[in-house]
């Protein structure tokens, strides 16, 4: 009987390997035509001069030589970490906050879960000029604009990201948060634990899982932001410097990319791409770090 | 063992009708509708919509009679309409499949870029400036001599690139300058005649906005400095500075530098225009303001426009005319309008014999077909082709009154303007800072960014 019941898991075990290849092949080469080739030709196409990507030139590591002398790109680079930083710290914050509250079992919290997380349904675009439109129809009172001050775009973008991304991130604690076994909080509840001791000594480290992925999310989320910035500001207001050369304050790096791809240089395609692979590596890189650090303060239950 | 093989099938199945979908759509867009031969074509006015971002329904297959196919890349979406529906009466007649696309506003490089370097890219598409020459003239046929080349009734509006091919030629031209209401003007008190330059319009101008409140009209409509407006300010009224600044010898190409020596005229004509206004100039960086319908609608005298404007406004401004920008200079009683194009045509060097040559016949049946050359002049305004309808567009009519009174036509210098898109942008920025405060320090602000800007922009692009 125990003999029999081996060898039929072991043909199972065997029919899996030899036929799990078939069955991974759709996905695996979906993979590979969108995302690993595409990938591999940017890569290429940073090393080269082109207008159309069927004739491009190979030129080599000039385009990066040329990225890292880019001015707008260094100012775009800091600013979109400054962005990511701030607006990494604000979503999380406030997201835990929300989560915590509704998941304290007050009237019509399934509500206000649906009503927080409704403004991830829309699109990065839509919600730009949507909200360009309310803060002008708030500054107009002041005789001013979004578009004049740097930092009332930057605050602007930050507020606009808020309120897309705190009832996503939410949701993810929420599901954290209801995963913290009762009989720790019981038990801690027993012991005399007040409530902040609570939820700094026992909820938190238990849904750090979430921490990690909501932190991951944001922060790449912040790095790669592109509709929301071109919709709100598009780089408005410019710093126009004596030379007549200009930095666009409120430009984040995929806008400057994108930017530098459709300007009318005969070179600038190259750069473009050249910038995105340098984007690539840092966000992928930020990522990374972020996920082995986080991931260290993760308890197992 | 059965029940294996079956799997394996079905799996075999799966993967293939994968990869179909893969190759069929790396072809062109999605292409996996049976491609019924009128499908864009017929079906223009309902398709609309869609067209106006991009329609690709139909792919370079659909064979046709003399084996060549038209794809016409467009970029003026306020005339798709008519675009399609003289493609498909081609069509019908010819057999010939004719593809419009029409490219979004504001959008024709990005996708010319994309749509070239596709399977099936555009036989004909626009290159409209000397920038665009510069980055599309190896994909463009010499057009020198060619039966549509004959039919033209001015060299005018063609583009040449610098070893002398005929890269594009012209297939309407435009004007712009100031849109006026005759008759607000006159109920206001004035008369037309009192407007022959810069001291007069001056006058009319203030004169109605110090009295909009008892007339219940305003001298100018708004000049917001949103995308779908600022370009009237830009690279329109721009364009009287860099004409002035030729002193009558036009710019072959772009120079590396600019002076800004008449850019006071543009200060002049550009304060007028904010400041004797429906709308607040510290309220013009936010969208929102519809200058086209405050002139229709009688709430403004003054309009700064262009020709394309005619259609949407003489059912309800029947007596609209045009003048040119006064602004102050010297002799500009004898000014005229600014005369010129960015629609040129150009045939793409790269597509085969027979779609260069369908593409070709399509053009010259353009301008000597009399149904189809009425309907795109109605829409173009007009085309400057021996064969072609006759102009039923007053601006441009008022365009050819000047020129026969013997003024100076305004030559368009500001498709000069290096690395276009980034350079107005950066103009903008600097105007809206100016609107809302108009300080001296603002408009150095605006100077530097309209001239240290050009150099700037030019060794951006030429370095």
């Amino acid at each position: 009987m125990k003999s029999k019941k081996n060898a039929n898991t072991n043909s199972l075990q065997k029919a899996t390997r030899r036929w799990g290849v078939l069955f991974m092949g759709p996905v695996l080469i979906a993979f590979i035509i969108g995302f690993v080739w595409p990938f591999i030709q940017g890569i290429w196409l940073s090393m080269c001069q082109f207008r159309l990507i069927s004739d491009a030139k190979f030129i080599g590591f000039g385009n990066y030589v040329k990225t890292f002398q880019d001015a707008s790109f260094r100012h775009a680079f800091w600013y979109t970490a400054m962005f990511a930083v701030v607006s990494l710290v604000i979503i999380n914050v406030l997201a835990f906050t929300v989560a915590y509250v509704l998941t304290l079992g007050i009237k019509g919290s399934n509500l206000y879960r649906t009503v927080f997380f409704m403004p991830n349904l829309i699109g990065g675009i839509v919600l730009g000029y949507i909200w360009s439109m309310i803060f002008d129809g708030i500054l107009g009172h002041y005789q001013t604009s979004i578009l004049l001050e740097s930092k009332y775009g930057f605050w602007g973008l930050i507020i606009l990201m808020c309120w897309q991304q705190i009832g996503y991130m939410m949701i993810i604690y929420i599901a954290g948060l209801q995963n913290v076994p009762g009989d720790i909080l019981e038990a801690a509840r027993i012991d005399g634990a007040t409530s902040m001791q609570t939820l700094f000594r026992v909820t938190i480290p238990n849904v750090m899982s979430s921490f990690t992925i909501c932190i991951f999310l944001s922060l790449t989320n912040g790095f790669k932001l592109f509709d929301q910035n071109l919709a709100l500001t598009g780089g408005q207001p410019f710093l126009i410097q004596q030379g007549g050369t200009t930095v666009k304050t409120t430009e984040m790096l995929a806008l400057n990319i994108y930017n530098t791809f459709y300007s009318s240089n005969t070179t600038s395609q190259g750069v473009a791409q050249a910038k995105a692979v340098i984007f690539f590596i840092l966000v992928a890189g930020l990522g990374l770090l972020q996920l082995s650090y986080t991931r260290k303060k993760e308890v197992q239950q | 063992m059965k029940r294996k093989i079956v799997s394996a099938v079905l799996c075999a199945a799966m993967i293939s009708t994968m990869l179909a979908g893969c190759g069929s759509s790396s072809d062109n867009g999605g292409a996996s509708q049976p491609a019924t031969e009128d499908n864009s074509t017929s079906q223009a006015p309902a398709e609309e919509d869609s067209s106006e971002t991009q329609t690709e329904e139909e792919s370079a297959e659909a064979p046709t009679a003399s084996g060549g196919s038209v794809y016409w890349l467009n970029f003026k979406p306020e005339s798709d309409e008519v675009l399609q529906d003289v493609a498909a009466t081609y069509t019908e007649k010819t057999g010939v499949e004719v593809k419009v696309v029409t490219a979004a506003s504001g959008t024709y490089s990005t996708t010319l870029l994309s749509e070239m370097d596709k399977s099936a890219p555009p036989t004909l598409f626009i290159i409209g400036n000397q920038a665009g020459v510069k980055d599309w003239k190896d994909y463009a046929l010499d057009l020198k001599d060619t039966p549509i080349a004959n039919e033209l009734n001015t060299d005018a509006y063609n583009l040449y690139d610098e070893t002398g091919k005929l890269v594009s030629i012209g297939y309407c031209y435009e004007c712009y300058g100031i849109i006026v209401n005759p008759d607000l003007i006159e109920k206001a008190g004035h008369t037309m005649d009192e407007i022959k330059n810069f001291e007069g319009l001056k006058t009319v101008a203030e004169d109605i906005h110090a009295r909009a409140g008892e007339l219940g009209f305003d001298a100018f409509s708004s000049s917001g400095m949103d995308d779908s407006s600022s370009w009237r300010f830009t690279g329109h009224m721009a364009n009287l500075e860099y004409y002035y600044e030729q002193e009558g010898t036009p710019w072959k190409e772009c120079p590396p530098t600019i002076s800004g020596k008449y850019l006071d005229n543009f200060k002049n004509l550009y304060d007028l225009c904010i400041n004797n206004s429906l709308t607040d100039p510290k309220e013009l960086a936010t969208g929102g303001h519809d200058a086209e319908n405050e002139f229709k609608t009688g709430k403004a005298a003054f309009f700064v426009n262009g020709s394309w404007e005619y259609e949407a406004v003489k059912d309800d401004v029947p007596n609209a005319t045009m003048i040119p920008y006064y602004c102050g200079v010297e002799g500009e009683e004898k000014a005229g309008l600014n005369c010129g194009t960015e629609n040129c045509w150009a045939i793409n060097s790269k597509a085969s014999a027979e779609d260069q040559q369908a593409t070709m016949d399509f053009m010259v049946w353009c301008v000597t077909d009399p149904d189809a050359s009425r309907k795109l002049v109605d829409t173009f305004g007009v085309m400057p082709y021996k064969s072609a309808a006759e102009s039923t567009n007053g601006f441009l009519a008022a365009a050819d009154k000047y020129t026969a009174d013997g003024c100076y036509v305004m030559n368009w210098a500001t498709n000069f303007q290096p690395n276009v898109d980034s350079y107005r942008a950066t103009l903008v920025s600097a105007l809206n800072q100016y609107n809302a405060d108009q300080s001296d320090a603002n408009w150095e602000t605006v100077r530097t960014a309209f001239v240290d800007g050009w150099a700037a922009e030019y060794n951006a692009v030429n370095n």
